[in-house]
């Protein structure tokens, strides 16, 4: 298992791996609960050597039921404990959806039981998953009151918002992209740090418009910046990290100094994050609007298999290049 | 249950503690049905009429640091988990008293510092974070015992089975009642699974199963005993399924007229008040004027706290809003 080295470079996949870990030996309500992730070490072995380190009740192997371990999860947190439950695949959170949207989302509004649980889902399509192993559910729990969402883009995010939701005593989902488990990789520190919720990042400055986005979008909105910069278009790109609390102020601050908008995600567009948040712009940032409100989104499908399929359907680049210029001519 | 197994395994000042629980949530409940009838509650109402032996026996049966995740037709275990009439009351009347604060309704009650797990309408929920607070226990090495409870109809769903098998595979220290009341809401057993006695499920999972009379409190008291000690021991989870029937409609504006008559009339003669007298009568234990003794002293505590729920204000409209999420605890 990776452990915080100084110096050395670690991948988002190993940031989340070194966040369990160490939030694990500093606290031994920690203890985790999925499918394969005791012997095997988990779907993309990011629970990997665990078992060995932390014995099969703090590595909890479960049997194939998704609502049953969320459940006990529920329960666990409920008694004070501090569970992660890990999803193998975001897509079939779908199973545990009640427990989560009407059992740990209500538990303390009706009667005041804190559930301090995390469930890890990994999300996001671009690995030729198809339709069962590439969803964003996020938008489903977006909705739903009483959960906090978080939707790290970096390594230094992946660990720090782990470690922050590990703490919080709220339900957190923790979705993790799965393209960039093994595509990025930065520098962290060795000292223990949090990322704390609800606070988003500004990733690049710009003055001409902004583009609100998380998860693996980042990196496609960077990518357009660089390109348009050339044209003389100047992108800010907000990061949000999580969206439940979602940073109101920093995005209306983005919005208010560019005067223009583009919302920028995987998931599919309707009902979809990025409707909320357009709709808050309209709301509360109409006076300093220079321009329509462009939402960038997959299509209204499942996730198709094939590649050239999958390639249509994820918003690229050159969606958010082509969107960016006709927005800034308006 | 037979005279000499009670004589010999229950103490006389329990049986007539469970005895008035039992009378107790008859009271109570009977109160919250007259008031639903002048219109003087808000929502719904759910009783445990006829099956109040069930929740009275298997909550008699816990220590205090044991906790329950009950399902809508458990008054006797609030009761006798320290929730007060007054609270019923004050939940039924949406009241700020209530221990949901308004938040929700009726039966729908939980409070962790009494053991109790708030349940949700989606029935079998419970069932795995029954199971997930029994894990916690088994973890810390704690020697607490969860107990939950079900319908028949709840057991239909998929929770149930998962939670089912993750108790047993794991043998983590819980007690699953199925209250089999015949119904859930107009639907009979006979659609709702094939199998005859609810507690076959429980083969599947390697489970011990056993079926009790509901409707006879000393009987479930003996049955959640045994199950709770086994779970106590690490021997694992236990199958109980109660049989009995529910007297009154799902709900209180249910008239249940797909129920037979003679169904109704059949089991009227196990009522679980009549069989705990008959039980007490019979072992010398009590007699009639203390019967009538315990119906007054039910009485006054009901009627006590009907007072003190219609005294109590309700909640502010702007309250809505707090409790969402819960604050930072230890970061």
């Amino acid at each position: 298992m990776p452990t915080a080295t100084a110096g050395k470079e670690v991948t988002y996949l190993e940031a989340i791996s070194q966040a369990l870990d160490e939030e694990m030996t500093r606290d031994e309500r920690v203890f985790l609960m999925g499918e394969d992730i005791g012997t095997y070490g988990g779907a993309f072995k990011i629970t990997e050597g665990f078992l060995d380190k932390y014995g099969e009740w703090r590595v909890l192997d479960t049997p194939l039921a998704e609502s049953g371990f969320v459940g006990a999860g529920i329960g666990a947190a409920m008694m004070g404990m501090r569970p992660v439950v890990e999803m193998q695949f975001a897509d079939f959170i779908s199973c545990a959806f009640d427990q989560i949207t009407e059992v740990a989302g209500t538990a303390y509004y009706r009667f005041r039981s804190q559930v301090p649980l995390v469930i890890r889902a990994p999300y996001g399509g671009g690995v030729h998953g198809g339709p069962f192993h590439s969803e964003c559910p996020e938008g489903w729990f977006f909705h739903s009151p009483g959960l906090k969402i978080v939707v790290p883009a970096t390594a230094y995010d992946a660990k720090g918002l782990l470690k922050a939701a590990i703490r919080d005593p709220n339900p957190v989902i923790y979705f993790e992209h799965k393209f960039l488990y093994r595509r990025i990789k930065e520098v962290l520190p060795v000292e223990d740090y949090t990322v704390p919720l609800g606070v988003a990042a500004v990733r690049r400055e710009g003055t001409d418009i902004s583009v609100i986005t998380y998860g693996a979008m980042v990196y496609v909105a960077l990518e357009a910046a660089e390109q348009l910069a050339k044209e003389g278009i100047d992108l800010e790109v907000v990061d949000l990290r999580s969206l439940i609390p979602l940073d109101k102020q920093t995005v209306f601050a983005s919005v208010r100094k560019t005067s223009k908008a583009i919302v920028l995600h995987e998931d599919n567009k309707t009902g979809g994050v990025g409707a909320e948040i357009a709709a808050l712009l309209a709301e509360e940032c109409f006076d300093s609007l220079d321009g329509p409100i462009v939402r960038i989104a997959a299509p209204d499908t499942p996730i198709p298999f094939s590649a050239p399929l999958e390639e249509f359907y994820i918003p690229k680049t050159s969606d958010v290049v082509a969107a960016a210029r006709k927005l800034a001519a308006y | 249950m037979d005279l000499a197994t009670v004589a010999k395994e229950i103490k006389p000042a329990d049986l007539l503690q469970m005895y008035y629980y039992v009378r107790l949530t008859r009271t109570l409940e009977d109160r919250i049905t007259a008031l639903y009838r002048q219109g003087r509650i808000m929502g719904g109402v759910y009783t445990s009429n006829g099956m109040e032996a069930i929740s009275v026996g298997y909550a008699s049966a816990l220590e205090r640091d044991d906790v329950i995740a009950p399902y809508h037709r458990d008054m006797g275990a609030f009761l006798l988990r320290g929730i007060t009439p007054g609270e019923v009351f004050a939940q039924y009347l949406g009241k700020k008293t209530g221990p949901t604060r308004g938040k929700d309704g009726n039966v729908h009650l939980g409070d962790l510092k009494r053991g109790i797990i708030g349940f949700v309408s989606h029935l079998a929920d419970n069932l795995p974070v029954a199971t997930g607070a029994a894990l916690a226990f088994k973890l810390r090495d704690e020697s607490r015992v969860v107990v939950t409870n079900t319908g028949d109809g709840g057991t239909s769903r998929g929770d149930f089975h998962e939670a089912l098998n993750f108790a047993s595979v794991r043998k983590l220290p819980v007690v699953f009642f199925c209250n089999n009341n015949q119904y859930a809401y107009s639907t009979p057993l006979r659609y709702q699974m094939a199998i005859r006695d609810v507690v076959e499920r429980a083969k599947a999972y390697a489970m011990p199963g056993e079926i009790v009379d509901g409707n006879d409190v000393a009987a479930v008291y003996l049955a959640a005993k045994r199950a709770i000690a086994r779970a106590r021991a690490g021997e694992g989870p236990t199958f109980i399924e109660a049989k009995t029937m529910r007297m009154h409609g799902h709900s209180e504006h249910d008239a249940a007229k797909y129920v037979p008559r003679e169904l109704l009339e059949e089991w009227k003669k196990k009522d679980p008040i009549l069989k705990a007298e008959q039980i007490l009568t019979q072992l010398g234990y009590a007699d009639e004027a203390k019967f009538r003794e315990v119906q007054e002293r039910a009485k006054k505590e009901v009627e006590a706290g009907l007072a003190f729920a219609e005294q109590s204000p309700l909640p502010e409209g702007p309250e809505t809003l707090e409790g969402v999420f819960a604050e930072e605890r230890d970061l």
